[in-house]
């Protein structure tokens, strides 16, 4: 029997039983669209992080002290603002360089407030990090060195003390310490809750007195080229730890960023698609079943057939290409459904979603490797029937 | 085939032919050392009570089966020494089937029915349904093409097996009881369309049944008990074609 009459005996053995087919088929569409939308989920949450650190700034070494590792608190800093000077000569360029020192506080106008992140950073942060205002302008050296009174407002932190006037010119308290507003931040977006638009950024001369500090927490360095990372960030790391003996420094850079967050996420996707696809395999069971019912339900069928001429392996054939039909089929239904649930959890819930073109077609091979796996029993047991005995089954 | 080669005499031949089944630890001999053959294009009827070995005898002659022990010879084939795909490909090729209860799909029409022999020989669907059109226009239902075997009366729903059997040119038809489940107006003319196809076609036919009437339109009566042959003669009709 050529492979097509296969087929287009599975068709119509598929059609003839339409209910049951399409009932057997629930397991392995449920599973499929389950693989994909978690796929999807996990792909899309991924390509958010990544976006969000590219948006950090790109070149950018941040130094901090201690080991660097996800799941562990900074350890107090020892830095201090000289050290911008010592990593200034040694990026070569003091424009490049800036320094933070954060902490969230209450921040008001008139009967308004917001609580952001309030932080120091030196003039140079907006170039390091690449932040565009929408109006004013940025910190000055000269407001660095004089620890002037003045803040650039991130885009929500102006929206919401500022509704319905320009916040330049005009007074907020941090803190209950006044400050004159001389920008406003262009409006970045957020991730995972995170944004830019929630800071507040002061001299940073200014919040080391507001926070009682005398240190800053990280030093960042823009590096003029990729290639210069890594060099740049040993240089950086071993001057520091030869000015503060004993104390560790770190050099962490975006792509380090980037591949931890990664593999968290890749994993957390890995596991979520896994679980899904414990339904396939429930899937795959419920196929086997329903054409173990099949072969008994045509036992004359095959006996018929065998004594026109079939042979085993004609009767084999057709039982698995039916039961692959089945999963195949529910497997296309399964990631129509589970790509228009991908499409519409990204575009009316907060969760991210990203189809990567290889999880359909993970998810369709995987679904006719079931039918293969999970067909080859009950075909088998058809394939082997004796045309005699099968004959006179009633 | 081998180089034992002189022209097969008969169409299909048994040699000493004995079939024994293990029941319940039990050894069954079905069928104790037959001997017979059937000739291109004879009508033959076989008989016998039950357990007396004939539809084992069928079912040999049909290739559906492998003798314990002697020699099947079926278009000059031994199928003693032939695997499960080899028996398949006789069945296919020389033999057509008639059973008693039409064993018709019933989700399937006329036409398709009568091509699925055909199937299983690679031909492709359009020379398929142009030969089936042919063999059921051959047993009078070139009008019923694609009727349902439910839209069909019983005899006509035979008369669909008849032209299944006939689809694929075989040497021999076997038919087991075509009449048993028809009423004596829907036997006679099932028995008319395999005596007219045997006479027209050159095709053999054997015939099992229970009926007397019926064995006795055939031209040659083989009797049967005990799992031997116990009578081989040629019956009193002349109609039936002889060799």
């Amino acid at each position: 029997m050529k492979p097509w009459e296969a087929l287009r005996l599975a068709g119509e053995a598929l059609r003839a039983n339409r209910l049951r087919s399409l009932l057997t088929m629930v397991g392995v569409i449920i599973g499929v669209a389950a693989v994909v939308v978690l796929v999807a989920i996990g792909g899309g949450a991924k390509t958010e992080v990544e976006n969000e650190v590219e948006g950090l700034g790109s070149n950018i070494v941040f130094i901090v002290p201690g080991k660097f590792q996800f799941g562990t608190t900074p350890s107090l800093s020892p830095l201090r603002l000289s050290d911008v000077q010592l990593a200034a000569r040694i990026a070569g360029s003091a424009q490049d360089v800036t320094a933070v020192v954060d902490s969230g506080e209450n921040v008001t106008a008139g009967q308004n407030s917001y609580f952001a992140t309030v932080q120091g950073v030196t003039e140079n942060f907006d170039v390091v990090f690449n932040r565009p205002l929408s109006e004013g302008a940025y910190l000055t050296s000269a407001d660095v060195a004089t620890s002037a009174r003045v803040a650039v407002l991130g885009a929500n932190v102006a929206a919401t003390l500022f509704p319905d006037e320009d916040p330049v010119g005009r007074t907020t308290a941090i803190d209950g310490v006044s400050f004159r507003v001389v920008g406003v931040a262009q409006a970045q977006g957020s991730a995972f809750g995170v944004t830019q638009d929630d800071n507040v950024d002061i001299p940073v001369t200014e919040a080391q007195l507001l926070f009682g500090v005398s240190t800053v927490q990280s030093i960042e360095v823009k590096a003029q080229n990729p290639g210069q990372i890594g060099a740049l960030s040993d240089q950086l790391v071993s001057s520091l730890e030869s000015e503060y003996t004993g104390v560790q420094f770190s050099a962490v850079t975006q792509s380090q960023i980037l591949g931890t967050i990664g593999k968290i996420l890749s994993l957390l996707t890995l596991v979520l698609a896994a679980i899904a696809g414990i339904s396939l395999l429930v899937g795959g069971v419920g196929v086997s079943n329903i054409m173990l019912v099949g072969v008994r339900e045509r036992t004359r069928e095959i006996g018929l057939r065998k004594a026109l001429g079939a042979r085993q392996r004609d009767v084999v054939l057709q039982f698995l290409v039916e039961a692959v039909a089945l999963t195949a089929v529910g497997g296309v239904i399964g990631i129509g459904l589970g790509v228009g649930t991908s499409v519409s959890v990204g575009a009316f819930s907060p969760l991210p979603t990203s189809i990567a073109w290889w999880s359909p077609a993970l998810a369709f091979g995987v679904s006719v490797f079931v039918g293969v796996v999970f067909g080859v029993m009950p075909a088998r047991r058809a394939g082997k029937l004796d045309p005699v005995t099968a004959l006179r089954t009633d | 085939m081998s180089g034992e080669t002189e022209p097969p005499r008969y169409a299909i031949e048994a040699v000493d032919v004995a079939r024994s089944y293990a029941m319940d630890g039990m050894t069954v001999e079905a069928l104790r050392g037959v001997t017979l053959g059937i000739a291109e294009g004879e009508y033959v009827a076989v008989t016998g009570p039950s357990g007396s070995g004939k539809s084992t005898l069928m079912h040999l002659l049909g290739a559906l089966d492998r003798p314990s022990s002697g020699r099947m010879l079926i278009g000059g084939q031994d199928t003693a020494k032939l695997d499960d795909a080899g028996l398949a490909r006789v069945r296919g090729a020389e033999i057509g089937f008639v059973f008693q209860a039409f064993q018709l799909l019933a989700r399937t029409n006329a036409r398709d029915n009568v091509a699925l022999p055909l199937v299983y020989r690679g031909v492709g669907r359009t020379e398929r349904r142009r030969r089936a059109v042919a063999a059921l226009e051959a047993v009078g239902l070139g009008h019923r093409l694609t009727h349902r075997p439910t839209q069909l009366s019983g005899g006509e729903q035979q008369r669909v097996a008849i032209a299944r059997a006939l689809v694929g040119e075989p040497r021999l038809v076997l038919a087991d009881e075509p009449t048993g489940n028809l009423d004596s107006a829907n036997g006679h003319e099932v028995l008319g369309v395999l005596e007219r196809l045997n006479r027209e076609r050159g095709v053999a036919v054997v015939l099992v049944t229970h009926d007397a009437e019926v064995a006795a339109r055939a031209a040659r009566l083989i009797r049967m008990r005990d799992g031997v042959v116990v009578s081989d003669t040629p019956t009193t009709q002349t109609t039936g074609p002889t060799e």
